[in-house]
């Protein structure tokens, strides 16, 4: 090893000095590239650092992908022709690719492979040539990614490439990112000075957030002594900053959480709120929500997978009229008969959600199927300090429009009109003309129709199985009961303080005791309260 | 006059009943222990568990009809208070497996010494005595239901909100118990057992005498619950059930009432709770689950709420039939649970007891009109949609 390194080294002054000479890196001519690629097979691996050499000199990307298919020991040679190839399983042959033209060819067996061996030193021959190959490309991203990953590995033995890099560095953003790596490794090695050490902390520190924070905290063990106070004073500023970073997030989670529940909540409280009544089957509506989600992936998964991307917006509607449907048949067929007898009602709607349970898992099985989410909400992206996915970014939006759309609906619609005045005085609604009964079904549709429209929303970040529902009622229950009944926003400020609160509760008391301290706390809110947050005022409420 | 004789008659049908359990308490475990194997008139001794099963439900059906029939209160919690006394004796239990355990350790359990635990903690001291642990199967179920009904009631909170509250407890009594720092074995819970008062929990006879003392446990809780439901403040807990403000306006305490029917059918439930663990072998935080409460309104409202004999024979039928399809057909069974909940409440308010009543009303219409129906608020014929207030 001793004798490589210093081998290793010329090796990288070589390739600079080439690529110092010849700043246009042009892509080789196809042929020449396969001949040199294939040279890397046969022979010795003193045979194939050469040709690690002559391919490094050509300076062609396509070489990368060579290297670090080498250095992953899965490059293979066909046995017969001598040529190199790339290899990936394809039934019991193995499917072969041109590394250069990237061109599918035949199809062999393994035995009729040979693997081409590395061994330690020619891994880090490969890795000083790939730096050299993305460090010094002449394409702007390929050196900006190369420094990244530099960034991300701080592999120590990378020091004297980035050096020469960030000399002939001219894009200012690229070499800011090699300084930080520089930065990092330079607190990484004992051998730097205190005087380099001394300047790379703050340029660590700027990285900000865990990544800094944990780049610093290992430099402070091994640092000489005159630094530990900078690096320490550093640690603290990042860490003010980190515990700032951590409450936006968990606002950001709680505000998510609260989302979920809102949606689950909603159509609950619209139900309770107007008639009274408690729909213990309200979780088995999300569950067929959910499942409509699936049902339509899977027919556009056969039958068009070209619309797949726009599965969530065909299930939307269907989902609401199927859940809205099943609603106003229970309220047509079973609740209607319990008016006045609450606690029937609730056993009732416990039977139905049994039944509906037990179809869903007759039908799709009791196991969880898997909902596809769509290219646009797959991902997420950074916000200073915060992560967030695009999923938990779309429900949250998705349960605002939801919310001010029901508003809507509540406040400027004949039938939300009658919806409110039945809340307050059924008697008195029923004497001026509103037709109780078919605004009761109305109301039963609506609620039922917007918990499968949240069984969309949720089959994106949930389990769809038959026991979905289940998970959701009673937080549903608490949010409801807690903001109060017949208000809109009672529920959209209890389901946000019980999502915020929770998810501040789960860094202290884990996620289980943070949700058993919200059960109590509800649980004695409600003997302070008994009506909840917004509470109608009035006597019709005294049943 | 015509009232008076009704309550003797309810008080003479407790007493029938109490003598029917009392010779169901002799007269299985006799055949299962005197008659030989293979005999006419001789049952098996898994029967016999199943059955004490069943009485041990029966005993929990008829603690939440005392809350739920006579006194108005659908508590969707009972399953707690049943499991806490079954985590209460489950504590006995353990204690008394002593080093036979798994690590041979001679104090401490095995999920404890699993769990690297050093030292029995403070809650488990003085489970490894008996009646101190029978004390704890009433006390513990009985003090969390007076805690909480008192918040409750005298916050007057009513009608379903006091029954989502009550799952809600349930529900993070579940939480609670899953986790394994809680001490009481987390997911597993106790099981395991090997002797209660020196006698092996898988003996014939020790089987025989647990059957007999649910028998035992189920009379005595049927005469309690008959002796309040007959006395004076039987009447007015019917009184809150029927019409809460007009019982307050009346001068009555209401939210004591119903704390006292809260507390004394949680503790009937502890009871429950306690034989029905060492028949089982088990209990888990499974037991607290808010699906397995509600189950029990289902028996008692099958059965016949607001009666004492309706629960009983309610909690025995449902769980009969779940025994048997769930073993004959898994998929039908939550149908028919399903059904169960939706007929029971649409067609048969007063449940199987209740029909019998309907029948007996039917042949001699006449005497209908003379006789109110003081056990029951609302008319069984009254359907017609009515709105809620």
């Amino acid at each position: 090893m001793p004798v490589i390194k210093p081998f290793a080294i010329l090796m990288l002054l070589l390739g600079l000095a080439f690529a110092a000479n010849t700043p246009s890196l042009a892509q080789a001519p196809d042929a020449e590239l396969s001949t040199l690629v294939d040279a890397l097979g046969p022979g010795s691996f003193k045979d194939r650092t050469a040709a690690i050499d002559a391919l490094t000199q050509t300076g062609d990307p396509r070489v990368v992908p060579v290297f670090e298919t080498l250095a992953a020991g899965d490059l293979y040679m066909v046995k017969t022709s001598g040529k190199v190839v790339f290899i990936a399983k394809s039934g019991a042959e193995q499917a072969l690719t041109d590394p250069v033209t990237n061109a599918d060819l035949d199809t062999a067996a393994k035995s009729d492979l040979d693997k081409v061996k590395v061994n330690n030193s020619l891994r880090r021959t490969l890795r000083t040539a790939i730096g050299q190959l993305t460090l010094l490309s002449p394409n702007d991203s390929v050196r900006l990614a190369a420094a990244q990953s530099i960034l991300r590995d701080a592999d120590p033995d990378s020091l004297e490439l980035l050096e020469s890099a960030i000399a002939n560095e001219t894009d200012p953003t690229i070499k800011a990112t090699m300084i930080t790596a520089r930065a990092i490794i330079i607190l990484k090695l004992d051998a730097t000075s205190l005087e380099q050490k001394r300047a790379a902390v703050p340029l660590v520190a700027a990285i900000g957030g865990r990544d800094a924070l944990a780049q610093l905290s290992a430099a402070l063990a091994s640092a000489p002594d005159e630094l530990k106070l900078t690096i320490q004073s550093n640690i603290d500023g990042l860490a003010r900053d980190q515990a700032a970073w951590d409450v936006a997030q968990n606002v950001w989670y709680g505000i998510s959480l609260g989302s979920v529940l809102l949606l689950a909540a909603i159509g609950l409280a619209i139900t309770f709120g107007v008639m009274g009544v408690i729909n213990m089957a309200h979780g088995e509506m999300v569950m067929l929500g959910a499942y409509t989600t699936f049902a339509v992936q899977e027919t556009i998964r056969q039958n068009a997978p070209g619309l797949f991307d726009y599965s969530l917006a065909i299930a939307l509607p269907l989902a609401f009229l199927i859940t809205a449907l099943v609603g106003i048949a229970i309220e047509r067929g079973v609740i209607r008969w319990l008016y006045g007898r609450a606690l029937e009602t609730l056993l009732a709607t416990w039977g139905i959600s049994l039944i509906l349970q037990q179809a869903v898992r007759s039908l799709f099985g009791p196991t969880n199927r898997q909902v596809g989410n769509p290219t646009w909400m797959s991902g997420g992206f950074e916000l200073g300090g915060i992560s967030i996915t695009y999923s938990r970014l779309w429900i949250v939006v998705f349960a605002a429009v939801i919310f001010f759309a029901l508003l809507l609906v509540l406040k400027r619609t004949a039938l939300g009109l009658q919806m409110r005045a039945v809340t307050q005085n059924r008697r008195m609604a029923s004497a001026m003309g509103i037709r109780t009964p078919f605004v009761d079904a109305m109301t039963f549709g609506l609620g039922s129709g917007i918990a499968g429209l949240a069984g969309v929303a949720l089959s994106q970040i949930d389990n769809v199985s038959p026991n979905l529902g289940q998970g959701y009622i009673i937080d549903s229950f608490m949010v409801v009961v807690f903001g109060g009944v017949g208000n809109l926003w009672g529920t959209l400020v209890g389901a946000m303080t019980l999502g915020i609160a929770n998810k501040f509760l789960e860094p202290y008391a884990g996620a289980v005791l943070g949700k058993i301290i919200i059960l109590v706390l509800i649980i004695l809110f409600i003997q302070r309260r008994p009506r909840g947050l917004f509470a109608l005022k009035g006597r019709s409420i005294e049943a | 006059m015509i009232t008076q004789a009704i309550f003797r008659a309810i008080d003479r049908k407790a007493i029938w009943l109490v003598s029917i359990l009392l010779l169901v308490a002799v007269a299985v475990p006799a055949a299962n222990l005197i008659i030989p194997p293979g005999q006419f008139g001789h049952i098996p001794v898994y029967l016999v568990t199943l059955f004490g099963k069943y009485l041990t439900y029966a005993m929990l059906a008829l603690a939440l009809d005392l809350v739920w029939g006579y006194c108005g209160i659908l508590s969707l919690g009972h399953g707690a208070f049943f499991a806490l006394g079954g985590y209460a004796m489950g504590m006995y239990l353990m204690r008394q497996v002593g080093d036979r355990g798994v690590y041979a350790n001679p104090d401490l359990p095995d999920f404890m010494v699993f769990l690297n635990w050093q030292e029995l903690p403070w809650y488990w001291l003085g489970f490894d005595n008996f009646w101190f642990a029978c004390a704890m199967v009433m006390l513990v179920p009985g003090t969390l239901a007076f805690i909480f009904g008192f918040l409750a009631f005298r916050s007057r909170v009513t009608g379903v909100y006091l029954s989502i509250m009550t799952q809600a407890m349930t529900y993070a009594l579940l939480l609670a118990f899953f986790r394994n720092d809680m001490g009481f074995g987390g997911n597993n819970g106790l099981t395991d057992f090997k002797e209660i008062l020196g006698a092996s929990v898988q003996a014939d006879t020790t089987r025989a005498a647990l059957f007999a003392a649910t028998a035992v446990g189920l009379a005595i809780s049927v005469l309690i619950c008959s002796t309040i439901v007959n006395s004076k403040l039987g009447k007015v807990m019917i009184a809150v059930r029927d019409a809460e403000s007009r019982t307050r306006f009346l001068g009555y305490r209401v939210e004591y009432v119903k704390l006292f029917a809260f507390t004394v059918s949680a503790v009937i439930a502890g009871v429950a709770g306690a034989l029905y663990v060492p028949q089982i072998g088990i209990i888990n935080p499974g037991e607290f689950a808010p699906a397995n409460s509600i189950e029990v309104v289902i028996w008692t409202a099958v059965g016949g709420r607001g009666t004492i004999i309706g629960p009983i024979i309610g909690a025995v039928l449902v769980n009969v039939g779940k025994s048997y399809f769930t073993g004959a057909f898994p998929e039908i069974w939550l149908f028919a649970l399903g059904a169960l909940f939706v007929v029971t409440t649409l067609f048969l308010p007063k449940g199987i007891v209740g029909l019998i009543g309907q029948y007996r009303t039917m042949t001699t219409r006449r005497e209908q009109h003379q006789r109110p129906e003081p056990t029951e608020h609302k008319p069984a014929s009254d359907v017609q949609p009515k709105p809620a207030e």
